[in-house]
C-alpha cells in the first residue's frame, strides 16, 4: 500500500466520513460525557486506543478466523481491551473514571469499533487497519470535543476548570446556562454541527423521502 | 411496594435510557422511520432487558463480586474485573438463546421480530442497564423492576419517535438539516419534554 493510501485512511474520516456526523455510529456512550472537557478527552483516548489496537488484534488474526464465529471473537478482543483502558483509567485516573461511571464500559457496543473491525479490518492488512481505527477514533473525536467544548463553555462559563466566562456568582457578567449541562443540549448541538458540516460539504445532505411539489400561487386578477 | 413502584416509574420516565443517558442511540435513530418497526424492536429490547438484567445482577453477585465465591471456599477472589467480558457475553448467548426459543415455540413473534433480535447484543441500552445495575448495586427484586422499566421507556420513546419521524417526512426542511441533522433536533425536543418528568418523586 502506497504512502497516500495510508493518510487518506487516516485522515478520510475525521471530515469527510466522520463516523458520527455521516455514518450515525457510536453516538450512544458519546453524548453523556460531554458536560465538561477534560472527561471528555479521557473518553476520546480511550476510544482511539480501543478503535486503534482492536483494528490491528482482529486484522493480525483475519486469515485464521472462522467466518461463522468471526462477531463473537471479535466482541471478545474489544472487551478484553475495554477491560484493559478501565482497569487502567482506574489506577491512574480514578476521579475520572467515577466521572465516565459505566460508560468506558459502553465502549464495548460502541457501534464505531465493531462496525470498523468487521467492515475494515476483517479485509485489510494490520498497519493499514491500525490507521484506520485511529482515523476513525479521531473523528469520533472531533465530534464530541466539538459538542463538549459548547456545552462546558456556555453551561458553566470554563474550559479545563479554567474560568473563561466570569460566572454572576464569582461578580462576572455571564450568568451560566444550565440548560447546556443537561440532556437536550447535546442532541442541539450535534444537530446544528450536522448542519454546518453538510453546508460546508454540500454532497453530504440526504435525499428527500418525499417530493414536495412546487408552490403555486393563483395570479390574482 | 412503594418502593418498586417509584423504581419503576423513574426507569421508564425520569431516567429514560434514550433520552436521558443516551443509550441504544444508533439503532433508536437508524430503525425509528417508521413505527411497525419501532414497536417490534421496542419489544425484543423490553424482553431481552427483562431477562438480561436479572440473570447479570445473579451472576454479579454469587460470581463476580468481591468475596462472593466464599461459597466455593474462595473468600479472598475478587472476578469483578472480568464483569465487562461476562456480561457481553450473557448478553450475546441470551439473544441467541431467544432467537431459537422463538423460532421453535412462536414462530410468529420470532418473524415479528426477526432482524431485530441480532441486532440488540450490540444495542447500547442493554449493555448500559446491565452496568448501572451493577453500579447502584440492585437486588435481584429491584433488577427485575430496573430491567422491564427500562426496556419500557426505550419502547416508548422509540415508538415516539418514529410517530414524529412519519409526520416529520412531508415537512420542508432546510437541506443541510433534512434526515439526520432535524432528528437530532426531534429526539432533543423529546428529551426536554421528557426532563418535566424529573420532578415526580413517589
Amino acid at each position: 500500500m502506497s504512502d497516500v493510501s495510508a493518510k487518506k485512511v487516516l485522515f478520510e474520516p475525521i471530515f469527510s466520513n466522520n463516523p458520527i456526523a455521516l455514518q450515525i455510529l457510536g453516538i450512544c456512550s458519546a453524548l453523556a460525557v460531554t458536560t465538561s472537557l477534560s472527561v471528555t478527552l479521557v473518553m476520546c483516548a480511550s476510544v482511539i486506543a480501543v478503535t486503534g489496537f482492536s483494528n490491528l488484534a482482529v486484522s493480525l488474526i483475519r486469515t485464521q478466523i472462522p467466518n461463522s464465529i468471526r462477531i463473537i471473537v471479535q466482541m471478545t478482543i474489544i472487551a478484553s481491551l475495554v477491560i484493559v483502558v478501565d482497569q487502567v483509567l482506574k489506577a491512574y485516573a480514578y476521579e475520572i473514571s467515577k466521572q465516565l461511571s459505566v460508560f468506558v464500559g459502553l465502549i464495548i457496543t460502541n457501534c464505531i469499533v465493531m462496525g470498523r473491525a468487521e467492515g475494515f479490518a476483517m479485509q485489510n492488512p494490520p498497519m493499514l487497519s491500525f490507521l484506520d481505527g485511529i482515523g476513525n477514533g479521531l473523528g469520533y473525536s472531533i465530534a464530541i470535543l466539538f459538542v463538549a467544548f459548547f456545552r462546558e463553555l456556555f453551561g458553566s462559563g470554563e474550559l479545563l476548570g479554567f474560568t473563561i466566562l466570569a460566572s454572576v456568582n464569582d461578580g462576572g457578567w455571564y450568568v451560566p446556562n444550565g440548560l447546556m449541562l443537561l440532556p437536550p443540549s447535546a442532541f442541539f448541538i450535534i444537530g446544528l454541527g450536522i448542519w454546518a458540516l453538510r453546508t460546508w460539504k454540500p454532497d453530504q445532505v440526504e435525499e428527500p423521502d418525499f417530493k414536495m411539489s412546487a408552490h403555486k400561487t393563483r395570479e390574482a386578477f | 411496594m412503594d418502593h418498586y413502584l417509584s423504581l419503576l416509574v423513574t426507569a421508564i420516565f425520569v431516567e429514560n435510557l434514550a433520552l436521558a443517558f443516551f443509550l441504544g442511540m444508533c439503532t433508536f435513530l437508524a430503525i425509528s422511520k417508521k413505527v411497525e418497526a419501532a414497536v417490534g424492536l421496542g419489544i425484543a429490547v423490553v424482553v431481552v432487558l427483562t431477562l438480561s438484567v436479572p440473570i447479570n445482577n445473579l451472576i454479579y453477585n454469587t460470581i463476580l463480586r468481591d468475596g462472593a465465591l466464599s461459597w466455593a471456599g474462595l473468600p479472598d477472589v475478587d472476578l469483578s474485573f472480568l464483569g465487562l467480558l461476562t456480561y457481553i457475553g450473557v448478553i450475546a448467548a441470551l439473544v441467541q438463546i431467544l432467537e431459537m426459543i422463538l423460532d421453535k415455540y412462536i414462530p410468529a413473534l420470532y418473524s415479528a421480530l426477526g432482524v431485530f433480535l441480532p441486532l440488540i447484543t450490540v444495542n447500547c441500552a442493554i449493555m448500559g442497564a446491565v452496568l448501572f445495575m451493577v453500579e447502584r448495586d440492585y437486588s435481584f427484586g429491584e433488577s427485575v423492576i430496573y430491567g422491564f422499566g427500562a426496556g419500557v421507556g426505550w419502547a416508548l420513546a422509540i415508538v415516539a419517535l418514529a410517530g414524529i419521524r412519519e409526520k416529520l417526512k412531508y415537512s420542508d426542511v432546510p437541506n443541510g438539516l433534512r434526515g439526520l441533522g432535524i432528528t437530532f433536533i426531534t429526539v432533543g425536543l423529546m428529551s426536554l419534554g421528557f426532563m418535566s418528568f424529573s420532578g415526580i418523586s413517589l
